[in-house]
């Protein structure tokens, strides 16, 4: 082990059915240090991280930790817990239903018997010196989510541990809140905890973080010293590739114009349950168009709008110049909209039935109940696609779940296609999947603007949305503060705007 | 891809389908039955006592006793696929529909001389009557998204208590031979009468089956409801409709049971029908948390459980034990389908595996 | 923000957590349904007796209920009490009067069957992830069959030291009312609802002042969560069921001693009764909330409200079962809708800070 060391992790993989989500992964976290864990979706961080909780077991490979002699085995979070371990993970892994101050204290220390005033007495004190606004007597679920995710943060912060992990906690703050948390981190880097920060936001990783381990698809890409790796060459080790290879889809889009006279769908002062405020919107015939913004800023929430996937509270909508009524998927598909969700494996496949089934399962759902296809019609509409899309798979009977997460996706594509809409509203189809289907899935993008479909894009990475978009609907928390279009497309103009300010008025 | 290699593809498929639980199920206990003594399969041609030449023999009365978990079995399956949860009110709800057929045909005197409406109409009556039920059961599962298990315990329990108040706790009896036909034998046929109706469902269902989307929607919804919401699907709907359907084959169980004996018996009638039903599905190889299903499997394996009861009776097991034998099936079986079981043995055999192919 | 009243009032409701808000409304329940009863049905439900007669008629359905609660506050449920409480009933009569054993090791029967079903039900739910109603469906009609193997016909117990434990009444000191005969006559409870208080009063600080107890409803209320807390899940729901069936055995001597015979329809139904009381007395049925109090409260609403129904003029035997399930259905829509106001009201106020 080497010197100053507090977890080294030697050679781990980890592999579930259809994917090797981690391959001799080496990672190691000194003392004193902020270590950011970085990729892109699906490039193994939560996997390594799960293995490092003992949340999963790993397959191979060894793990190290300071204080402890040979290999340790984890076996659960309880153990991890006790060796010195903490998390905070992305989701918030809290219980809703108890006390602030039982999520604080729950699990942890021993003694059949619980003293409430202690607890309390030590939550509020812990709550005030963060400068959390709950109550300890409070139930969680009361709270909102900002303030579930510090006290998550708080949890964690006050268990004596030697290594925190910090898996996207930041999704859910304001710039005060991870301010905050920033300041904590920095006192506990001195106090000698090793911290593992997963983040999304480059920012944020040239602010608080020494060094920076990179992973792609599974594989060990590097371990950096912060300053020794500017942000660009960050990027591109995490796409696995230099920015040439980029340049070819680029130059279609040149080629591209968009009719704009003829407006494919438009909406007027739509609403949701989902929390977002009334927004308007529309889309030309043969034009891509994006929502962006930070998670959880409304984009998708805005989308699932135009697609009545959410309840629609109000808003007036038009399709092809006529007043249509969408509140429910159906709808929206019966005027030829379709819509790509972007959590693929909650909301988009189904699971254990065949690609077949997957493909044609909305087509039939249009055409009605009471008139399926024969099986061989849809034995032909399967290999269509597959051929057409280059999905691999054994056969069109293989049950969806058993494929990679890019040929899932390319499963779902082709489910819409196959209903054959105009407007095509693509949710982060390209999250969690390997390079090659990514740009597939832009070029798919580009093509169908070309054919006259109008598609609206959302992704997390913004230069995929600048290399396929023509116009940006820029969200920040829950509405429309801006679109940009034309010279305006660009890294900077966009993080401006999502950041505010000018773009405000 | 050749023909021939899809041939070969499909019949190794086969091997692995779900009809090979029920199918190795019906051979273990056929050789246990011929080392008991193989007089268990003699089929007889008698007279019974209308004087119609019937078949008569365990198998028969396998083929005959197990029409209504056949029945039942259909519906089950479905409920079972989009819900992921079973209907336990099914033997209370046969009790009702029974009672309510045998009100329509009594009139107002329990005893009556001769029926006083229609059979069809007194069966209709039983159907709405069903439905109603399977349509309470549906409102409380999807709408209210209460566990199936749970929500039909209502009706588990009250289902009995119904039942004995539409009859005002009578005892109705029909004196006319018409309607026994239905749980007997209709003259001039050999073949008993409940495993005609069985056929005609299964046929039907089929039928449906094959000219709707009910097999593919409900698999979709039991598999991910976000995502079948998410093409169009209304999962609400789906659901509430497998319990009508529920409720109709609860009808016709309903109305073989009370034929067979031209009466009803509210705390008897049906008792532990529910188990069998959900021990037929489980035994078809489906999932008892939802999804995917094969409906043969699950018709197939409701005469399995006949089987295995016929077979218990044979072993002199008193009828209020069998509960007890039958549980002990049921918990072997989703301990052997339990994923984390199934994934222990899979390791186990690769371990084997590998060490085999280490020797060699 | 223009009703301002009801505004909050339904804010304080929203604050308040989810166990004490389900508290408070079946102890609201019971008093108004104990009133209307004594309103409507005549001085009968005021003469502390006919308060002592439902305790001593509910002592064995309120200790397997709370087991039951515990059961559904970690998450899963367990039909199998009815069932354990018929074997134990059946198998300790066997026990006193056909070999002549003592009360003392029929009571060991009557916990080791508990212990026993709560041993299989209990791993097969925790380790094997099997759900939770399947095995205990499982359990209940096994409990019912092995009842009928291990004696078919009903009797009534003829042991002496066991007789003389079935009609010892505790008087309670100054309660009590006056007789036809003008004599002041004390009211009394049987051994039974002693166990049943007692059973309440430890769960109830179980549940609350104990680590293994939060672990319960922390499990309950989200399963991942709870794992990554550092709580030994499998262990918990283990737990669960354990309690769960000890405290059918428990609650089914308890039945046999209030009945003192065995049979194999004893405690029909009985399974449905736990679980009704146990919702009625606020405990969800998804996990997380609930209480052993309420639970006691659920009990006396069910029996109170069967009371009324009874001397109301709807005295047939079937009555019971469709009040019972009538009442379970009821709560359990009231559950599911206020559950899912707080939930949007949670989420609208969230999209409007």
């Amino acid at each position: 082990m080497k010197e100053h060391a507090v977890l080294e992790m030697k050679n781990i993989s980890k592999t579930f059915p259809g994917v090797r989500a981690l391959q001799n992964v080496d990672f190691t976290l000194c003392e004193g240090e902020i270590h950011a864990l970085m990729g892109e979706n699906g490039a193994g961080k939560s996997t390594l991280i799960k293995v490092i909780t003992g949340v999963y077991d790993k397959d191979n490979g060894e793990a190290y930790l300071a204080g402890h002699e040979g290999p340790v085995t984890v076996h659960s979070p309880q153990e991890a817990q006790k060796l010195g371990i903490s998390t905070v993970y992305q989701e918030i892994t809290l219980c809703p239903n108890l006390s602030v101050a039982e999520n604080m204290f729950i699990g942890r220390g021993s003694g059949a018997g619980l003293n409430w005033k202690k607890m309390n007495a030590d939550t509020n004190r812990i709550l005030q010196s963060l400068d959390i606004p709950a109550k300890a007597n409070q139930q969680l679920g009361s709270c909102s989510l900002a303030v579930q995710q510090m006290i998550a943060i708080a949890r964690a912060v006050d268990m004596e541990c030697k290594v925190l992990i910090l898996d996207e906690p930041t999704s859910s703050l304001d710039e005060q809140e991870v301010k905050k948390l920033f300041n904590l981190m920095r006192d506990l880097k001195n106090k000698g905890v090793g911290i593992i920060f997963v983040t999304h936001f480059l920012d944020q990783v040239y602010e608080v973080c020494d060094k920076i381990t990179v992973l792609r698809d599974g594989k060990l890409v590097g371990e950096y010293e912060i300053k020794d790796l500017p942000r660009v060459q960050l990027v591109a080790k995490m796409l696995g590739k230099e920015m040439d290879d980029l340049s070819d889809i680029k130059g279609e889009q040149g080629t591209y114009t968009s009719d704009r006279s003829e407006v494919v769908y438009e909406a007027e002062g739509l609403q949701s349950n989902a929390g977002i405020r009334p927004f308007n919107f529309h889309i030309n015939k043969g034009e891509v168009n994006g929502f962006t913004g930070l998670l959880g800023s409304g984009r998708s929430e805005c989308v699932r709008a135009i697609f009545g996937a959410d309840r629609v509270l109000h808003g007036k909508v038009k399709k092809n110049g006529k007043e249509v009524h969408i509140h429910k998927p159906i709808e929206a598909m019966k005027n030829g909209i379709a819509y790509l969700p972007e959590d693929r494996k909650r909301d988009g496949i189904i699971g254990d039935l065949s690609v077949r089934e997957n493909i044609i399962l909305a087509l039939q759902n249009l055409k009605g109940f009471f008139k399926p296809f024969s099986k061989s019609q849809t034995y032909k509409f399967a290999d269509e696609y597959i051929k057409l899309l280059d999905i691999k798979t054994a056969s069109a009977d293989t049950p969806i779940k058993s494929l990679s997460g890019g040929n899932q996706q390319k499963v779902i594509v082709a489910r819409w296609l196959l209903a054959n809409p105009d407007y095509l509203i693509l949710d982060e189809p390209t999250r969690g999947i390997d390079v090659g289907t990514k740009v597939d899935i832009q070029k798919l993008v580009l093509q169908l603007a070309a054919e006259g479909k109008s598609v609206t894009f959302i992704s997390s990475e913004t230069d995929e949305m600048l290399r396929t978009c023509s116009r940006l609907i820029v969200m920040r928390d829950r509405q429309v503060v801006g679109e940009l279009s034309g010279e305006d497309l660009t890294q900077n103009k966009i993080m401006s705007t999502i950041a505010g300010g000018e773009a405000k008025s | 891809m050749s023909p021939k290699a899809k041939k070969s593809f499909q019949i190794s498929d086969l091997f692995r389908s779900q009809m090979m639980i029920p199918v190795i199920a019906i051979l273990l206990l056929t050789i246990f039955n011929l080392i008991i003594g193989p007089s268990f399969f003699n089929i007889r041609l008698e007279e019974n006592n209308l004087g119609n030449a019937v078949l008569s023999g365990n198998l028969i009365t396998i083929l005959d006793n197990g029409s209504e978990l056949a029945i039942l079995a259909i519906g089950m399956t479905l409920v079972t696929a989009a819900s992921g949860g079973q209907d336990i009110s099914v033997g209370a709800t046969i009790a009702i529909a029974g009672s309510a057929i045998l009100k329509i045909l009594c009139g107002d005197n329990p005893h009556p001389e001769t029926m006083q409406a229609p059979i069809i109409l007194a069966f209709l009556v039983g159907i709405l009557a069903a439905m109603a039920c399977g349509a309470f059961n549906g409102i409380l599962v999807a709408y209210f998204k209460i566990q199936p298990m749970v929500a039909t315990l209502i009706l588990f329990t009250a289902g009995r208590s119904i039942a004995a108040w539409i009859n005002n706790n009578e005892l109705p009896i029909i004196k006319d031979i018409e309607f026994s036909y239905f749980g007997g034998f209709i003259p001039g046929i050999a073949v008993p009468t409940p495993f005609l109706i069985a056929v005609v469902c299964v046929i039907v269902i089929f039928l449906v089956m094959k000219f709707t989307n009910l097999g593919l929607y409900t698999q979709s919804v039991g598999i991910n409801e976000n995502a079948s919401k998410l093409i169009g699907l209304n999962p609400v709907t789906i659901k509430f409709m497998t319990f009508v359907i529920l409720g109709v084959c609860v009808a016709v169980c309903g109305l073989i049971k009370v034929s067979r004996i031209s009466s009803i018996n509210y705390s008897v009638i049906a008792k532990d029908i529910e188990m069998d039903a959900i021990l037929a599905v489980a035994l078809g190889g489906n999932a008892l948390s939802g999804g995917k299903f094969s409906m043969a499997a699950s018709i197939l394996g409701a005469y399995v459980i006949q089987y295995l009861t016929t077979t218990l009776y044979r072993m002199k097991v008193p009828a209020d034990a069998l509960p007890a034998y039958k549980a002990v099936v049921v918990i072997l079986l989703v301990v052997l389908s339990a994923p984390t079981v199934r994934e222990f043995f899979s390791k186990r055999s690769k371990k084997l595996k590998t060490t085999r192919r280490g020797v060699a | 923000m223009s009703k301002k009243k009801s505004g909050g009032l339904g804010d304080r409701i929203r604050k308040m957590s989810d166990t004490n808000l389900l508290l408070t409304i079946t102890i609201i329940v019971f008093f108004a349904m104990y009133i209307s009863a004594i309103a409507f049905m005549g001085s009968g439900f005021l003469k502390p007796q006919t308060f002592c007669n439902i305790l001593n008629n509910q002592a064995a359905l309120i200790i397997s209920a709370c087991g039951m609660s515990i059961v559904m506050i970690t998450g899963g449920i367990d039909i199998s009490v009815g069932g354990v409480a018929a074997l134990v009933s059946m198998s300790c009569a066997v026990h006193l009067d056909y070999q002549n054993g003592s009360v003392f090791t029929a009571v060991l029967i009557a916990l080791g069957i508990g212990l026993a079903f709560g041993l299989v039900q209990g791993f097969l739910v925790a380790y094997l992830d099997i759900q939770p109603f399947i095995v205990s469906l499982a359990g209940m009609f096994f409990a019912r069959g092995m009842t009928t193997i291990v004696n078919t016909k009903p009797f009534n117990v003829a042991h002496e030291g066991f007789k003389a434990l079935k009609e010892t009444r505790l008087y309670i000191p100054g309660l009590g009312s006056v007789n036809k005969k003008g004599a002041f006559v004390n009211a009394y409870v049987e051994i039974g609802v002693v166990v049943a208080l007692v059973v309440v009063l430890v769960f109830f600080i179980v549940l609350r002042w104990t680590r293994q107890g939060r672990n319960f409803y922390a499990v309950g209320g989200s399963r991942q969560s709870a794992l990554m807390l550092g709580i030994n899940v499998k262990r918990t729901r283990f737990y669960s069921h354990l309690i769960c069936s000890i405290l059918a055995g428990i609650g089914g001597f308890v039945y046999f001693m209030h009945v003192g015979s065995g049979s194999a329809s004893h405690a029909q139904g009985m399974e449905m009764e736990a679980i009704a009381s146990s919702i009625i007395g606020g405990t969800m049925l998804t996990g997380g909330v609930g209480n052993v109090l309420g639970t006691l409260f659920g009990v006396l609403s069910l029996s109170t409200i069967k009371n009324i129904v009874t001397s109301a003029g709807f005295d047939k035997a079937w009555w019971t079962g469709i009040t019972v399930a009538g009442m379970l259905c009821i709560f359990l829509v009231i559950q599911s809708v206020l559950m899912s106001w707080k939930k949007k009201a949670m989420s609208g106020g969230d999209g409007n800070s």
